[in-house]
């Protein structure tokens, strides 16, 4: 990864560097034996979605655009103009905090005319900014109600129309969706693909919610430990994840090894047979649902690959039981409730595994 | 001397912990009202510490000069020493409150090499006697003070022996327990807020007044009451620092002291409006201000 | 409040502190420790002159004025070597708070009064036993800056307007005596602050706060050159007798006894007209 972006991940939408419109950061923050390298570029009207688990630095990368945590390093340019240096109260920034955040003694409207007033707009002008944005938000009815008086999902709202109303180049949105029960998260997040849609500078979103992070934003920047471990439009990642937290998240088995024509031999266990023709470094995927399990070693499969396995773990869902296997690949089935009753299967028993290779999928590393 | 200074302090420490006891027992009352007794080894203590608390204050009601009270309370020196303390300890109130917030807020939202000390200098007049500090005060603002004599030799401005000196000695005393009380609110609130406004653009002065203020206008209030009775109560340190005149610098507690040793008849009926004016005070307050504290 | 007090003790301590609600604590507990811990048996010796093997023993709690600081002071460090085993403990403070004190039922064996008119609530709330002797008297003047900057030579001086002067209360002896001495000159003065006791008067002088205070002789004295005396003819219309009593609740009867013996001794003569003092 280069200071300029990460242009040789070979994204498809990265902005080039040194552009002059758009983000272009490379984030550099150490707390401690915690350090933060991730290079953001994005072009305006993109929504970038940074997805990691707990603790990746996701919230911390946000900080540092923000303005709320200090840059140890690296650059941050906002259409051109170098930020490192610029206080968070000068940035041309707006942020959705995950619990909002909005300020309990002044109203829907206040809350929301509060940055217009700190940017020097007369009073009278910066209420009608914010009634506006209440207004198409759907929140004309709420303007004079105190926050603790407002529902999750509009909450929600009244803090994006507070961001957005200082007109931003730059939307910051952490975990914008956390907060909402089920079912109010289904219509928020609809609005808030709306809303970002609409939106014509840069949007860089914070989630650990891969769903969320699909739905609403272009690209998707996975971080793990600090780094970005992958970068690129969401179906793209699904696919072809490179690393265990988002095949899991995607529900996918995913394997590295060397491939030599249409064998991948894994760096520590067997070898997966592919249709794809590689040499070198390379990623197996494949979903759960394309493995087959016996009781007995399978005689007339055609199966090429083939693993004697034993069940460590069974949890169903939906209809379906997955199942968590360990042996000569470790390795998660999906299967149906009657073939898992009709195999006995319990944690501890032997089974033979199989996966056709046409429903694999490799790729390189 | 200093006979005086601690039951003022029970007066004060009595104030501040009403509303947080009732906030204590209300919730606990109300969620199960057949709650368990109270084990006799805390109750047992508790009457004890309230009797102790409240018997000084009965006897005061018991002793006092009924027949002789109309006549003695309408004398205007009552009158003269009972303005001159209200109008002092509301002055050293706000004095308190203008420089107090901001040292708090200094404490609780900067870090700066030693502001632990800082910290530690800013409670000592907590725990000094106020005697103590009146004396202090003379040092460092004394017509021949450290500070006092240049406010002398360019000003003309001397303070002891005027009512300014009081609100100096009141302030002195009081502001401890404001900075303290605004210090705990500010840590115990969300400094997140605070990074919200920062990113809508406001300064962090425009921060300060738009959101922290507001956010802890309560601890302020729960601080300035405290600050303002214990200016009320002030005695040790206004009578070293600012003498004793009727109407510049007589305040209540002095006018209760120095009758006290001439007429005690007089000196009850003083302490008697003293604490009558406090209770209505502070009652008053609570009721605007605490209860949702 | 003052009236009807029989027994000290502690539990009268608390009644006190129920009376008089902000008058209390510290006397109780300064005063205590020393009362409390008597005695000898108080049928013994009483009355015996002071050679050594009087059999005297314990603490004497000594009740004074703040004007008999030093001298008392300096007398108890010599009693406690006449009679080994023996302890004096003072409270040096303005008289009317001590005769409260007493009256309200601190445990003291001597009171030592600045004027008749305080030793009389004592007598009059019956706390003393006997009547009370007039061992010294104490003359006013005017302590002024060191150097008199300000060349104050006549109680009419002090009245030039600009000038800061501090008085004792009226409530206290020595504010009492220098209105009595005001009045017999006809003058009105307007000080900047009626001080508690004498001790704060002059201590405002001392730190030059005040230009100067009207005191006793004896203060001005003990101060050494910290401010310098200026008397005058005025002062005699206003003489304080200071009158000593044994206390009818003494905790130690028989070594207050010998300790008000050795104050009206020539000994205490000796001290006390050192220390400024006026022979009565």
């Amino acid at each position: 990864m280069t200071a300029d972006g990460p242009a040789e991940d070979g994204s498809p939408r990265t902005t080039a560097p040194g552009a002059a419109e758009g983000l272009d950061a490379r984030l550099l923050v150490e707390r401690g034996s915690f350090r933060l390298d991730v290079p953001l570029a994005a072009a305006p009207g993109e929504v970038v979605a940074l997805l990691g688990p707990n603790g990746a630095g996701k919230t911390t990368a946000l900080r540092a655009l923000a303005g709320l945590a200090p840059l140890g390093g690296g650059h941050l340019r906002l259409d051109g103009e170098s930020l490192e240096r610029t206080p968070a109260e000068s940035r041309p920034v707006g942020v959705v905090f995950q619990d909002y955040l909005l300020f309990p003694h002044l109203t829907a409207l206040d809350n929301v005319a509060f940055g217009p007033r700190c940017q020097g707009v007369p009073k009278g002008e910066a209420r009608a900014r914010a009634a506006e944005w209440l207004d198409r938000m759907g929140l004309a009815d709420r303007a004079g109600v105190k926050p603790r008086r407002l529902s999750g999902g509009q909450a929600q709202r009244v803090a994006l129309a507070r961001a957005l109303a200082v007109r931003p180049r730059l939307l910051l949105l952490d975990e914008p969706l956390a907060a909402l029960d089920a079912r109010t998260r289904l219509e928020i997040r609809a609005q808030l693909r709306r809303h970002l849609a609409a939106f014509e500078a840069v949007a860089v979103l914070v989630t650990h919610d891969p769903l969320d992070a699909m739905v609403l934003a272009d690209r998707l920047v996975v971080i793990e430990e600090g780094r970005v471990v992958q970068d690129g439009a969401p179906a793209d990642i699904a696919r072809h994840p490179r690393s265990d937290y988002i095949a899991r998240l995607v529900g996918l088995n995913l394997y590295r090894g060397r491939a030599e024509g249409h064998t991948v031999r894994l760096d520590d266990g067997p070898a997966i047979t592919t249709t794809e023709d590689l040499t070198g470094p390379a990623f197996v995927a494949f979903p759960p649902g394309a493995v087959t399990l016996h009781r007995d070693r399978p005689t007339g499969s055609s199966a090429r690959n083939l693993w004697q396995c034993r069940v460590v773990g069974l949890e169903s869902y939906g209809d379906r039981i997955r199942t968590d296997l360990t042996g000569e690949l470790a390795l998660a089935a999906d299967l149906t409730t009657v073939a898992a009753a009709e195999l006995g299967l319990h944690p501890g028993a032997p089974v033979w595994a199989t996966v056709k290779a046409m429903q694999t999928h490799a790729y390189p590393a | 001397m200093t006979r005086l200074e601690a039951s003022s302090d029970g007066a004060a420490n009595t104030l501040a912990g009403g509303p947080r006891r009732r906030g204590l027992i209300r919730p606990g009352g109300s969620r199960k009202p057949a709650a368990a007794r109270p084990p006799a080894a805390l109750l047992l203590p508790a009457l004890i510490g309230l009797a102790f608390l409240l018997l000084p204050l009965i006897a005061l009601l018991v002793r006092s000069p009924w027949r002789g009270l109309p006549e003695l309370l309408t004398s205007a020196a009552v009158w003269q020493a009972l303005r001159l303390s209200l109008v002092s300890a509301t002055a050293a109130t706000a004095v308190s409150l203008v420089l107090g917030v901001p040292l708090a807020w200094l404490l609780a939202r900067t870090d700066f090499p030693g502001r632990g000390l800082v910290r530690a200098l800013v409670t000592l007049p907590l725990v000094l006697p106020p005697v103590v500090g009146g004396v202090a005060l003379l040092m460092a603002l004394g017509r021949n003070g450290v500070v006092g004599r240049w406010l002398d030799a360019w000003f003309g401005i001397t303070l002891p022996f005027t009512t300014a000196g009081v609100v100096v000695a009141e302030a002195f005393v009081a502001m401890p327990f404001l900075v303290i009380s605004v210090e705990g609110t500010l840590r115990a609130a969300d400094p997140r807020y605070e990074e919200a406004a920062a990113t809508l653009g406001a300064s962090r002065f425009t921060v300060f007044r738009r959101v922290t203020l507001p956010l802890i206008a309560p601890g302020i209030a729960a601080g300035a009451v405290l600050a303002w009775a214990r200016a009320l109560g002030e005695f040790g340190a206004t009578i070293t620092f600012a003498g004793n005149f009727p109407g510049r610098t007589q305040t209540m507690p002095l006018a209760v002291y120095l009758a006290l040793q001439s007429d005690p008849e007089a000196a009850i009926a003083l302490s008697l409006v003293l604490l009558v004016v406090s209770i209505a005070v502070l009652a008053g307050l609570r009721d605007r201000w605490m209860t949702t504290s | 409040m003052a009236s009807s007090v029989r027994r000290p003790g502690p539990s009268m301590c608390w009644a006190a502190a129920g009376a008089a609600a902000l008058l209390t604590l510290t006397a109780c507990s300064s005063s205590g420790a020393g009362g409390g811990t008597t005695d000898s048996d108080s049928t013994a010796a009483a009355g015996v002159p002071s050679d050594g093997s009087d059999g005297l023993s314990g603490s004497v709690t000594v009740f004074a004025a703040a004007s008999l600081k030093e001298s008392f002071t300096t007398l108890g460090k010599e009693f406690e070597k006449d009679h080994p085993g023996t302890k004096v403990t003072f409270n040096f403070g303005g008289s009317d708070t001590l005769a409260a004190s007493i009256t309200g039922g601190a445990p003291a064996d001597v009171f030592a009064a600045a004027s008749t008119k305080t030793m009389a609530i004592v007598t009059d709330g019956r706390a003393a036993a006997g009547a009370p002797v007039t061992f010294v008297r104490n003359q006013l003047e005017i302590a002024t800056l060191p150097g008199n900057p300000e060349r104050i030579s006549s109680l009419k001086d002090l009245t030039k307007s600009g000038l800061k002067v501090v008085l004792c209360d009226e409530a206290v002896p020595c504010g009492a005596a220098a209105r009595k001495a005001l009045a017999a000159a006809g003058l009105k003065l307007t000080p900047v602050s009626y001080e508690q006791d004498v001790k704060s008067a002059l201590t405002k002088v001392e730190l030059k706060e005040a230009d100067a205070a009207v005191v006793y002789k004896t203060d001005v004295k003990a101060a050494g050159d910290k401010v310098a005396g200026v008397t005058f003819p005025e002062s005699a219309e206003a003489v304080n007798d200071y009158p000593i009593a044994l206390l009818k609740d003494a905790p130690n009867a028989a070594a207050a006894k010998a300790f008000i013996e050795l104050v009206t001794s020539a000994e205490g003569r000796r001290v006390l007209t050192g220390a400024g003092f006026l022979q009565p």
